[in-house]
């Protein structure tokens, strides 16, 4: 069976997957207004449309491409707009819009990006893009805070989160460069101390710590270097490499907890946020995540039966919709669908790690590692956080948590990561011994 | 490079493994101790919306009741208790703003309907609506009512338990609350110099005086070593660890027997008795009644408290730190001791010394009337043999018939009891004690009586009491 036909029966199980949604949290509401406004399921066909389009022009531009990362993007998108839907009607509607902006951007990515070596082209310009994005929250008159950190920007009525596309740009930025200058970064058999080896890597690192303290948010930061070492790993092979740069994030990060007071904050509320000085203050947000997903237990409460508010008007699960959304799954859905969930974004790493071992070095097997690396460890720094395993900070769920910003980035990760696969597949199918 | 690709997804996957874990942690293995943080009001949120069970006392006088407002989905249950202050501390309150206290607390889960799972989950597939249990309690309104009367105002504490079952039929502290008036007042409440919230029948700990003597006598007839007619030097001044020990009023009894002994409350004796015993065969005896552990009641683990010596920091002392078992044996040294602890003592003596684990609840009744469950009664300990304790009934017999405790002696129906006055606030006021039980052949009701603060000693202040409360419950008994 051809590449195309595996991907349209892979889309099945996400039809079937928006139906059950949308019925069991239209039962559960079972009010008779929402049964006789079918309005409301018409977004379940409408994504369904959406995802047929897509499945059709991916069939059209990029025929070898791996057939299971669209479905698996759509599967978590779909559950994302179930979840949303659940929640509050209105979100259901805002995601929905931003998917079809996004699958036009999808769509004209993969138009205009025929040959990825335009990137490499711009690589310096690209960076510099990313970088301004970064410092954009910081800008007075668009920048916007929340709980301390400066994530997002505001023009009139839209909030913009640009890390969500800075995070492309580096990553882009970094493979092209890593591309190039692995070699000389690999040579000799003990890495001598020089300039010309350790520049980058310590400019890089100079640039998260500027990012922690600018932007004031751990979890960027955490995955702007994470990346970057996953990447220098890729290249260059050398675990002293990325040793040196994690211990040297490691210090930078405990010496900004202990001397900025919003890194240090979120620090003591994760190593105790029961502690009765912040759990009804800072320490309320993670302590309310834990009580949400101890009340969810094996199974969950059941699909629209979770408690955001009590009686009082005060709200039990904050946030719910956007950075404790792993939490409110977990209620509902339990051990088992949080898992399953989990399972879901593995299986998409696994595509997209495939699609980077199938490409040719250089480039574009850097540059397919490192968008997959970066998405990974963005579910690994906000699930991660939602169930303290780390510090709490505001990074999105990808294609789960409501937002436009990271629901376009990712899915123009979703075009590059298609496009690199397309490629290197239809080499492979050229040589002998084929496609594995 | 694709080696180090499969480097890197190995990596994720056990990151992703880390996340997993935590979750599990979270839902399965830590989820009940996050469900019973005080900070957490998701469980008392999902119990607003299920009517609790009723809780009455044994005569089935309603003691806490949920009163529905609002209609459908929006309906919502409050608690509210028609006895007002009279079972504050044994029914303790249920509110969601506040979080659960008592038999509220303990017995939750029978009262939500949630101990049963496997009939709530069949009541959501028939879609109807769930609902609590009733709990019958083993209290006695007529004994409470008593007790609380005859404590006159005067702070302090009343258990009175029936020895055969260890139910619980009095339980009193003084001052009490209102648990209507828990969600107003909880903070000035709690703020309250004279903690009306606290429970002193199980938390206060007070030096027991001389009531500790029924254990000393308890520890010295069972080891086989003494006989009521034993005789011990009675005179005051003995050295009991390096130390002289004066008796009450400095008084001489020269030898005399351990019965007299108990009747007069003579220190020195029971001092010496337990050195002769020993630390490790007086401690051994403690445990048995059930010092220094929490007792097995149904009721909530933070607010019962251990009987025993206390040292420094709160922290209980074992046989192994240096002690004075000689003071003891008396009441005196570090000893600090429960209401609840001392009633137990007295239960179990009346029980021919077989220990109950004391209970609250007697029994769960679905709404529709069906018996859910009987609570069960259990044996903690055969503390001594028979004859032991049959020994030690005669010699509080005697306290009561011509010693100490003539105060607590009821009309037509012989009463075993053993005073105990301990100096408190350096010796400025008392701490009064009366445990005993009645009739004296055919144990019905055990009693312990403390009175705080007192310029009275056990004998004329706590025993009167004692005498009360017996009466109306053995009367009740009749009815």
């Amino acid at each position: 069976m051809s590449a195309r036909w595996r991907e349209l029966f892979g889309l099945i199980p996400v039809s079937l997957l928006v139906t059950a949604g949308f019925t069991s949290v239209l039962l559960t509401r079972s009010s008779s207004a929402d049964l006789e406004n079918p309005v409301t399921l018409t977004y379940g066909a409408f994504f369904l449309g959406c995802c047929l389009f897509g499945h059709l022009f991916i069939r059209a531009r990029l025929p070898d491409a791996d057939p299971y990362l669209f479905p698996l993007a759509a599967l978590l998108a779909a559950f994302g707009l179930v979840v949303q839907y659940r929640i509050a009607e209105d979100f259901a509607r805002e995601q929905a819009t931003w998917f079809v902006i996004g699958l036009a951007l999808f769509c004209a990515t993969i138009l205009f990006l025929r040959d990825l070596r335009v990137l490499e082209r711009y690589r310096y310009t690209i960076a510099a893009a990313g970088i301004v994005l970064l410092l954009l929250p910081r800008v007075p008159g668009i920048g916007a805070q929340a709980n301390g950190a400066y994530l997002a920007i505001k023009l009139g009525p839209i909030q913009f989160q640009p890390a969500e596309f800075a995070k492309l740009a580096v990553v882009v930025f970094l493979a092209s460069y890593l591309g190039d200058t692995r070699d000389v970064l690999v040579q000799g058999r003990f890495p001598r101390l020089s300039l010309r080896r350790f520049g980058p890597l310590i400019v890089i690192w100079g640039a998260a710590m500027v990012l922690l303290v600018f932007i004031r948010d751990l979890g960027s930061s955490l995955m702007f270097f994470g990346g970057f070492l996953a990447l220098l790993y890729v290249a260059t092979a050398r675990l002293s490499f990325v040793a040196a740069g994690g211990a040297m994030f490691f210090g930078g990060a405990l010496f900004f907890a202990r001397t900025v007071t919003h890194v240090q904050e979120r620090f003591t509320i994760w190593l105790d946020p029961f502690d009765r000085k912040v759990v009804e203050d800072e320490g309320y947000q993670i302590a309310q995540s834990l009580f949400a997903q101890a009340d969810g237990g094996l199974f969950g409460q059941g699909f629209g039966r979770a408690l955001f508010e009590l009686p009082t008007g005060q709200i039990i699960l904050p946030a719910a919709h956007t950075d404790l959304v792993y939490a409110l799954i977990v209620n509902e859905l339990g051990l088992f669908g949080a898992t399953g969930l989990l399972v879901a974004y593995l299986l998409f790493v696994a595509r997209g790690m495939k699609a980077a071992m199938l490409a040719g070095e250089g480039f574009s097997k850097l540059l397919a590692a490192g968008l997959t690396a970066v998405f990974a460890i963005q579910v690994f720094v906000i699930v991660g956080g939602v169930t303290r395993v780390i510090p709490l900070t505001g990074v999105t769920l990808p294609f789960v948590s409501y937002g436009g910003s990271s629901i376009l980035a990712n899915f123009v990760l979703l075009a590059l990561l298609l496009i690199v696969s397309d490629h290197a597949r239809r080499d492979r199918l050229a040589t002998p011994g084929g496609l594995v | 490079m694709n080696r180090q690709v499969k480097h890197l997804f190995g990596l994720v996957v056990v990151l992703f493994a880390l996340l997993v874990a935590f979750t599990s942690n979270w839902t399965v293995f830590t989820a009940q101790s996050l469900e019973d943080n005080s900070a957490n009001r998701r469980p008392l949120l999902e119990q607003q919306l299920v009517p609790r069970g009723l809780i009455r006392a044994r005569d089935g006088t309603v003691l806490a009741e949920s009163d529905g407002s609002g209609r459908g989905e929006r309906r919502r249950y409050k608690r509210r208790y028609p006895q007002g202050t009279l079972f504050s501390h044994a029914v303790g309150y249920s509110f969601l703003e506040l979080g659960r206290a008592g038999i509220e607390q303990s017995r939750n889960d029978e009262l939500t309907g949630a101990a049963d799972s496997v009939e709530s989950f069949i009541d959501e597939l028939l879609g109807r609506t769930a609902e609590g249990d009733d709990l019958l309690t083993a209290l006695d309104p007529k004994g409470q009512r008593a007790a609380i009367q005859a404590l006159g105002g005067q702070r302090g504490s009343i258990v009175a338990i029936e020895p055969e079952t260890g139910r619980i039929r009095v339980m009193v502290s003084v001052p009490a609350f209102d648990p209507n008036e828990i969600p107003d007042r909880f903070r000035e409440l709690n703020a309250d110099e004279d903690s009306p919230l606290f429970n002193r029948a199980t938390q206060g700990r007070y030096p027991p005086g001389s009531t500790m003597k029924v254990v000393t006598a308890a520890a010295a007839l069972d080891s086989g070593r003494f006989t009521p007619g034993s005789v011990v030097d009675g005179a005051s001044n003995k050295r009991i660890g390096g130390v002289p020990l004066q008796n009450f009023g400095n008084q001489d009894y020269g030898p005399i027997s351990l019965t007299e002994a108990l009747t007069n409350s003579v220190n020195t004796v029971w001092g010496q008795v337990a050195q002769r015993l020993g630390k490790e065969e007086y401690y051994d005896y403690m445990e048995r009644f059930g010092f220094n552990v929490e007792p097995p009641m149904d009721y909530p683990q933070n607010q019962l408290t251990p009987s025993g010596v206390y040292g420094p920091r709160g922290r209980l002392l074992d046989e192994d730190d240096p002690v004075d078992i000689g003071r003891v044996a008396i009441g005196q040294e570090r000893l600090q001791v429960t209401p609840l602890q001392m009633a137990t003592v007295a239960a179990t003596v009346a029980n021919e010394g077989s220990r109950m684990e004391p209970r609250l609840g007697e029994r769960v009744v679905a709404r529709d009337g069906r018996l859910e469950e009987r609570v069960r009664t259990a044996e903690a300990a055969q503390v001594m043999s028979r004859d032991a304790a049959n020994q030690l009934k005669a010699m509080m017999a005697q306290v009561v018939k011509e010693g100490s405790g003539t105060q607590a002696a009821l009309e037509g129906v012989p009463v075993a009891g053993k005073t105990g006055t301990a100096e408190v606030d350096g010796g400025a006021s008392n701490q009064a004690w009366f445990i005993g039980f009645a009739p004296l052949d055919d144990p019905r009701m055990a009693v312990a009586v403390t009175v705080e603060r007192t310029s009275g000693q056990g004998g004329t202040v706590a025993a009167p009491i004692a005498k009360k409360v017996l009466q109306a419950l053995l009367s009740g008994r009749r009815g």
